[in-house]
Order: structure tokens, then C-alpha cells, then sequence
């Protein structure tokens, strides 16, 4: 029996095949969840196409992490299909170029407001949007870059991922007592369709290939992806607020 | 079967079309997808994914970038599927 067998699982952030959400809805599907994916304006149609790669091909509904409005229809959206969830992978993530990049001390507020909106409130935004669709409790999944320390370039997305990781804790202390619990994968530098914006990407490989004791391999997508629907699967029962490590070992080691 | 290079620009003539409603005679060999056709990244970024479920090939992000040409795509594409 697969690890999500029976299991309803809504999935962000599928653009291409080389988004780590795609190969979370490739492993729930093979673990045996009914997945659902989103997409939002011009990307549905890459959204589309891409999920007939999928072992089977879900369907894709309209969710944009700007919109208070789409947030509203989600539930709407989602019971077309399934009549409930158990989980939900939250892979959304956005920075205008003048928030990354090494212009941290001149970007200026709607820049940042920017970032923060789309990548971490849109945690709140989705957990909130989902939760009358999980009556009995759920699985609430994210996906974060180590927030407690500063990085080359990464600049205002690096206090985003901070504000977002403070959000999952917000989150499971306001939504564990209705069952859900809400976690964070905190992955190693994975080498991503939104991973080629991000100006100084390369910097971050050159830290695991030195320094993560388990090799890491950035264009292997299935260690986050395994961690992800493990958080997703009944087997952290009484794990909530927490950030798992897939990155080789890296947040452990001084040097 | 591969196609041949007459019938790839036509299929890829079909997805320029249905993305960005640009003619399918527009689109020739010469062209620059991005100075003469005016593309942006997520209409190629589309594009690409739709050449490649059309002709069975996958085209590597890495490689996206030499394609500036529709002629670059159409022998790109010859040669993926060969």
C-alpha cells in the first residue's frame, strides 16, 4: 500500500518538469494520492501540457497567489473534482529582479511587499483558502531555502523565506487545534526553472559541493520531493511547526 | 517516422500561431524569436513545452538558450528526433 493511498492532495507551483513540485505530484501519485494541480494565467497552458508527464494526468485549476479572489473560489474550484482534501503542497514563490541579486540596501518597499505577498503570506492565504476542505485535519506542506542565515544574492528573498517560515509556525499553532498540521521542507539549492532566475545560484552549489556531508546532487529533484510527501503522509502524526532538512546535512555542519 | 525539417517548421509555425497569434507564414527560418517575432521568456518557455510533446523530444533548458532562431529550432528539433 503507497504511503498516500486514498489521500486527496492539492499541488502548487507545477511549471515545468523541472519544478520540485512536479516530482511531489509524480511520488504522490505512485504513493497513490488523487492529485490536483494549480496554475494561474499565462503558466496554465505550461501547467497543462506539463502534467500530461505525470503518471496520470491531473487537473489543473486557476489559483494566483496575487488574487484575494481566487483564494475565495479555492474551495469551489477544488470540490469540482474532489469532494475534500487531505493535503496541500505549497510550492509559490516570487521576487521582483530588484529585490535579488545584490541590490539589497536600494530595493525599495513595493519590491519587498511584493516578495512577502506571493511567498510567504500566500501560506496563510492557501491554508486558510483549504481548510474547510480538510474538516478532519490535514497535511499542509512547504518548501523554504535556510532562512536563519544571509546568502549571496538572495537578498529580500532570503527575508521572505524568513517571514515564511515564521508563517508555518503561526499556522500550526492556529490550525493544529482544527487537526491540520502545517511543515516546511527546507531542500538544498536544486537546480529549477525559478532556481535559474535567481542571479548567484551557482554560489550556493559551490557551499554543498563543499560542505553537505551526504553528496547533493542539484539536479535531483527526488530527495526534496520524498521529504515533502513523507510531511504529507500520516507518518508525522504530531509533527507541526517543524523545518525538515533535505539538504544533505548542510544546516548542521559549521564549516 | 522523423519529419522532415519542411513539415517541423510548419508544426512549430502551428504553436508560434496558437500562442501568440503571430501568422504561421510569419514565422520563417531567419526570424529571431526574440527581436523579430517579439517572444517573451514565458511564450517560449510555452512554446517549448508544446514542441516538445508535438515532436517527441525534450529540449533542455540549457539548450533553449542557443535556439535564437526559428531556424535553430527546426534543426534542433530535426536532429532530437532523428
Amino acid at each position: 500500500m503507497g504511503l498516500l493511498e486514498g489521500k486527496r492532495v492539492l499541488v502548487t507551483g507545477v511549471l515545468m518538469d523541472s519544478s520540485i513540485a512536479f516530482h511531489v505530484a509524480r511520488i504522490a501519485q505512485q504513493e497513490g494520492a488523487q492529485v490536483i494541480l494549480t496554475s494561474f494565467g499565462r503558466t496554465m497552458r505550461i501547467t497543462e501540457t506539463i502534467a500530461k508527464r505525470l503518471p496520470s494526468t491531473p487537473p489543473v485549476i486557476e489559483l494566483d497567489a496575487s488574487k484575494a479572489e481566487d483564494f475565495d473560489a479555492l474551495a469551489d474550484r477544488v470540490r469540482e473534482h474532489v469532494d475534500g482534501l487531505d493535503g496541500v503542497l505549497h510550492s509559490i514563490g516570487f521576487a521582483p529582479e530588484a529585490a535579488l541579486g545584490g541590490n539589497f540596501l536600494k530595493t525599495e518597499w513595493a519590491d519587498v511587499a511584493t516578495a512577502v505577498q506571493i511567498s510567504a503570506y500566500s501560506l496563510k492565504a492557501l491554508a486558510v483558502a483549504a481548510q474547510p476542505l480538510m474538516p478532519n485535519g490535514g497535511s499542509v506542506v512547504g518548501l523554504t531555502f535556510d532562512a536563519t542565515v544571509a546568502w549571496p544574492k538572495y537578498d529580500w528573498m532570503g527575508v521572505a523565506k524568513a517571514a515564511f517560515e515564521s508563517t508555518a509556525r503561526y499556522l500550526a499553532r492556529d490550525l493544529g487545534p482544527a487537526g491540520v498540521r502545517v511543515n516546511l521542507v527546507a531542500a538544498g539549492p536544486l537546480k529549477t526553472t525559478a532556481a535559474k532566475s535567481i542571479p548567484g545560484f551557482e554560489e550556493f552549489e559551490g557551499v554543498w559541493a563543499s560542505r553537505a556531508p551526504l553528496a547533493w546532487d542539484i539536479a535531483d529533484f527526488e530527495p526534496a520531493a520524498r521529504g515533502c510527501v513523507a510531511l504529507l503522509s500520516d507518518w508525522f502524526p504530531r509533527t507541526t511547526g517543524e523545518i525538515v532538512h533535505v539538504d544533505g546535512g548542510v544546516h548542521a555542519m559549521g564549516a | 517516422m522523423a519529419k522532415s525539417e519542411q513539415e517541423i517548421l510548419e508544426g512549430l509555425a502551428e504553436i508560434v500561431n496558437e500562442e501568440t497569434g503571430i501568422p504561421t507564414g510569419d514565422v520563417q527560418p531567419e526570424k529571431s524569436f526574440t527581436d523579430d517575432l517579439d517572444i517573451d521568456s514565458l511564450s517560449m518557455m510555452t512554446i517549448v513545452v508544446n514542441a516538445e510533446e508535438k515532436f517527441g523530444v525534450r529540449i533542455p533548458d540549457d539548450d533553449v538558450k542557443g535556439l535564437s532562431t526559428v531556424g535553430d529550432a527546426v534543426s534542433y528539433i530535426a536532429k532530437a528526433s532523428a
